[in-house]
């Protein structure tokens, strides 16, 4: 339900019968019955296969290929290679802002890393393509890779994630260190994590003279269609990129990729439809991971636990030729008051593809070990650890000093701390047995993710038959955009869901802003919600303007708009429907526009995040080295809630991926060949039903009036923050080892101490 | 030279109850063949080598990878895939679970999950929770819903103990 108040602007927003309640999500049927059509589903007539081969080494040059051979298996259409690649407008290489990655797409010889794309195999039917790229045989001149944090030189990376700072300082960390009566230092090592959504990365294209379609699971339709077309040196709207679900993202579906350049390319090679997929080992490489880190944490505190000083310096890689580094230290900036903090950073250069985005990028890497020094500094000052957080319990952003916008923390500490039993915890560990002789410790950690916001638009439209439409180009990885964006664009328009029809998923829509940094609800929401608005407003203009209108003179008054009528605000008795407005001016529709983006002036008056605090049991065998975790209670605040089915899903599911980070994902690549090691989903491991136990998310009540008008922080990435250092520390409660490089194995947890 | 191996070969396939014939080559996969051959895409590809259960589908009523099958082994069987598991336009009760209980988030997984669920309450009508989790450890969800696709397995078989019928799709 919008409420317009004709004599104010802008206008104001109220929550009708839409937002906040547990739908299930709209699309669930079709992902049921197997009719959701994602982007390797499509087959359009005359349709051929491609398939990458790419390079067994990671650095060098490719000597040769047997296209011949290659050629002559039956049912090979044609091999792309560098020599026979259509022309591209844009240099592969050019980066002309931060949202792009530099793609190999068969611009020379060289290779920059394993599993790069050498050449694209297209044929009639996917095995020949398949057979045709094993044939292909190359021979490389090969140089010595370096793939790991001390294989090379470091410098100062002149930005971290995306512009922000590489160096942040306040007060003088040396000095409050060196005042302290406690300190700590210690190193904790993170490893190469690889996205690896269920669905690989999958293009169909086809082209129609200089009109391209493709079907591709994209978290940003609006730059994939911009990444097209000045590749293809094509007007945008000469592009459709359609991505109705995607079968996760994860991140690595944000920036476009060069595999799915080449999908557009060998279409336009052999002027016929085109699909490439992935295989499961080409997801290694070519479209991106988390960088490994190095982050050296330095603490201390006065005789009270209160922090004097807090340093966390990070070291991490990028690729030889693009520039991703993984901001890890920036989580210091905002969890635990200290009048001394320094974050900095230094990286290398490795020959292996660009790292990216990838779920809670820099704030999971960052926390876990942020998490695990608070904990050591606990138990240095002698200290619970819940108790040591609330003793540095931030009240206002510490690197900037800005009150934050909310910050529901305290809550979600007690609500969690109680839900757990966290008062029954032992200080000391190696304490707690359960009946079968199993270690057993728990652990606390905080969760903390920005609460930020992109650019995005919206369209609504009221027909005269009093229904509507709410056309946004959103993405839905799984999180639920078809049904949350529907429920906010409902309620924008006075309707029930079932008057309303929602488009989304495709580029010719209205640019919904990607769909990362969970900030996709907060965007497209606010788009819609404003295009919902817009509409409204004309009609009540419409409606009150006119003498035959109940509604007539009510403009100072205002309506309100719901069940498809609007209201008298001061009297409810007086309505009309939109039907009959629309009718009466002799109108087929009405149409309005929402546009949304981040306040500028909220931005620099307030400090936004979302809070959580995440409490885990684990059971560690005490001869095998096995660890479990047992529980695990989540309880999160991020404003306002407008599905809360749909939000539990993510804070559950970036719980798993915490307890993922604690103890099982681990990229392995050879430092002699630079080859990931572990390139499947049998050796990459990624938990399963049976790791996990009943987890519980608690959903902290929060109100937020400075992040936007609904009020919405983000939810899809927080969780990952807080579980991964509450699982490692419970590790530490239940054997008294400090495990610093994750995962936590049981062979590293098993492996004689160093002395 | 030809091997005489590699020569395509017409096989029968019973697919969701209808027998579809065709000539394929052996090295076709049975999810490409479903996939590309017959149109059924609601089996999906994850991994390729049998990890990740997102191609699981009924083999003769058990459950199998069908990325790690030739077509041609499928010559003479039954296959039940997720287009066959609703009954017309009525949902088993495990699709309407996962559907209720928000057993599925981004949903490439979804199908594989159903596939080895039903076959696993058909054999332990009345599981308890942690044979659930057992159960459905080999098919992997990254987004990652297991708890809510446990809750709606453990729903599934409270609904089919005390309607059992309502689980006959076709296969």
């Amino acid at each position: 339900m919008s409420e317009i108040v004709l004599s104010a602007t802008p206008a104001h927003l109220r929550h009708g019968s839409n937002i906040g309640q547990p739908l299930t999500r709209r699309d669930g049927i079709l992902k049921v019955t197997g009719g959701a059509r994602f982007a390797a589903d499509n087959h359009p007539p005359g349709m051929l296969y491609a398939v990458l081969a790419v390079s067994s080494v990671a650095r060098g040059r490719v000597a040769a290929l047997d296209v011949a051979a290659a050629k002559a298996h039956p049912g090979i259409v044609e091999i792309m290679t560098s020599a026979n690649k259509p022309p591209l407008a844009l240099d592969p290489d050019a980066k002309t802002n931060p949202f792009m990655r530099r793609l190999e797409l068969l611009q020379n010889d060289r290779v920059r890393y394993a599993n790069q794309p050498i050449a694209v195999v297209i044929a009639e039917t996917l095995e020949a393509a398949t057979e045709g790229a094993a044939l292909l045989s190359p021979r490389y001149e090969e140089e010595a890779p370096r793939v790991r944090l001390d294989a090379a030189e470091s410098f100062v990376p002149p930005a971290v994630g995306v512009g922000h700072p590489s160096e942040a300082e306040i007060g003088d960390v040396e000095t409050g260190l060196a005042g302290s009566l406690r300190r700590i230092e210690a190193t904790y090592e993170t490893p190469t994590q690889f996205h690896n959504p269920m669905e690989p990365h999958a293009i169909v294209a086809a082209w129609d003279g200089d009109a391209l379609t493709v079907d591709t699971p994209s978290q940003g339709l609006a730059m994939a269609q911009a990444r097209i077309a000045e590749l293809f040196g094509i007007p945008a709207e000469n592009v459709l990129v359609r991505s109705p679900f995607l079968g996760g993202g994860f991140g690595c579906k944000g920036l476009f990729t060069g595999p799915q350049v080449l999908g557009i390319m060998a279409a336009r090679l052999v002027g016929r439809p085109v699909k490439l997929v992935l295989r499961r080992e080409q997801m290694f490489g070519p479209v991106g991971h988390r960088a490994p880190t190095q982050q050296t944490l330095r603490l201390g505190t006065d005789a009270d636990g209160a922090l004097l000083g807090l340093s966390h310096h990070t070291r991490t890689a990028s690729s030889t030729f693009d520039d991703f580094f993984e901001p890890a230290s920036d989580v210091s900036h905002t969890l635990y008051a200290s009048p001394a903090i320094r974050t900095s950073y230094e990286a290398v250069r490795l020959d292996t593809g660009t790292p990216t985005f990838m779920r809670a990028p820099g704030e999971a890497s960052g926390s876990i070990a942020l998490e695990s020094a608070i904990d050591e500094m606990a138990e240095a000052c002698g200290m619970d650890p819940l108790a040591f957080r609330l003793r540095n319990y931030a009240e206002l952003e510490p690197i900037s000093g800005k009150p934050f916008s909310s910050k529901a923390l305290r809550a979600c500490y007690a609500e969690g701390a109680e839900r757990f039993g966290w008062k029954a915890r032992p200080l000391r560990p190696r304490e707690m047995r359960d009946a079968s002789g199993l270690l057993v410790g728990w652990g606390v950690g905080t969760a903390t993710f920005p609460a930020l916001m992109f650019q995005g638009q919206a369209r609504a439209v009221i027909r005269k038959d009093g229904t509507g439409i709410v056309e946004t180009g959103a993405q839905d990885m799984g999180q639920g955009a078809w049904t949350a964006l529907a429920q906010i664009a409902a309620d924008g328009l006075g309707l029930s869901m079932e008057q309303m029809e929602f488009r989304s998923g495709a580029s010719n829509l209205p640019d919904a802003g990607i769909a990362g940094g969970s900030a996709h609800t907060a965007t497209a929401g606010m788009a819609v919600a404003g295009a919902g608005a817009d509409a409204i407003a004309k009609l009540a203009a419409l409606a009150t303007g006119d003498e035959r209108s109940a509604l007539f003179g009510a403009g100072n008054a205002g309506v309100i708009a719901r069940d498809g009528r609007l209201f008298r605000r001061d009297d409810e008795s007086r309505s009309e429907s939109y039907a009959d407005i629309l009718n009466r001016a002799a109108l087929a529709e009405i149409e309005g526009r929402g546009s949304s983006a981040a306040d500028p002036i909220a931005q620099a008056n307030y400090a936004m995040h979302a809070h959580g605090a995440v409490f885990a049991e684990v059971k560690v065998d005490p001869e095998l080295g096995q660890i479990r975790v047992t529980r695990l209670v989540g309880a999160f605040a991020a404003g306002r809630i407008i599905n809360p089915r749909l939000v539990r899903s993510q804070y559950y599911g970036g719980m798993i991926w915490g307890v993922s980070f604690a103890l099982h994902e681990h990229g392995e690549i050879d430092p002699r060949s630079g080859r990931p090691m572990n390139p499947n989903l049998g050796e990459y491991h990624v938990p399963v039903n049976a790791d996990i136990p009943s987890i519980e998310a608690i959903l902290v009540a929060e109100e937020d009036r400075h992040v936007n008008a609904l009020g919405i922080k983000g939810v899809g990435e927080i969780a990952i923050t807080g579980t991964a250092g509450a699982v490692a520390n419970a590790v530490w409660h239940a054997t008294g080892r400090r495990i610093r490089r994750f995962p936590i194995t049981l062979e590293r947890l098993t492996e004689p101490a160093p002395r | 030279m030809t091997e005489p191996s590699a020569s395509p070969r017409p096989i029968r396939v019973s697919v969701n109850g209808v027998d579809h014939e065709r000539t394929v080559e052996p090295r076709l996969l049975l999810s490409d063949f479903l996939r590309h051959d017959l149109g059924l895409t609601g089996t999906h590809v994850g991994c390729e080598h049998g990890v990740c259960g997102a191609c699981t589908v009924a083999f003769d009523d058990q459950p199998v990878r069908s990325c790690l099958m030739f077509a041609v082994q499928a010559d003479g069987h039954r296959i039940g895939t997720i287009e066959g598991m609703a009954d017309g336009e009525t949902l088993h009760p495990l699709q309407m679970a996962f559907w209720e209980l928000s057993g599925l988030q981004c949903g490439f997984c979804t199908p594989g999950f159903l596939i080895t669920a039903r076959d696993f309450l058909a054999r332990n009508p009345d599981p308890s929770e942690q044979e659930v989790r057992e159960a459905l450890s080999g098919n992997l969800c990254r987004c990652t819903g297991y708890q809510s696709i446990v809750a709606a397995v453990l729903e599934a078989a409270r609904r089919l103990r005390q309607a059992p019928l309502a689980g006959l799709g076709k296969s």
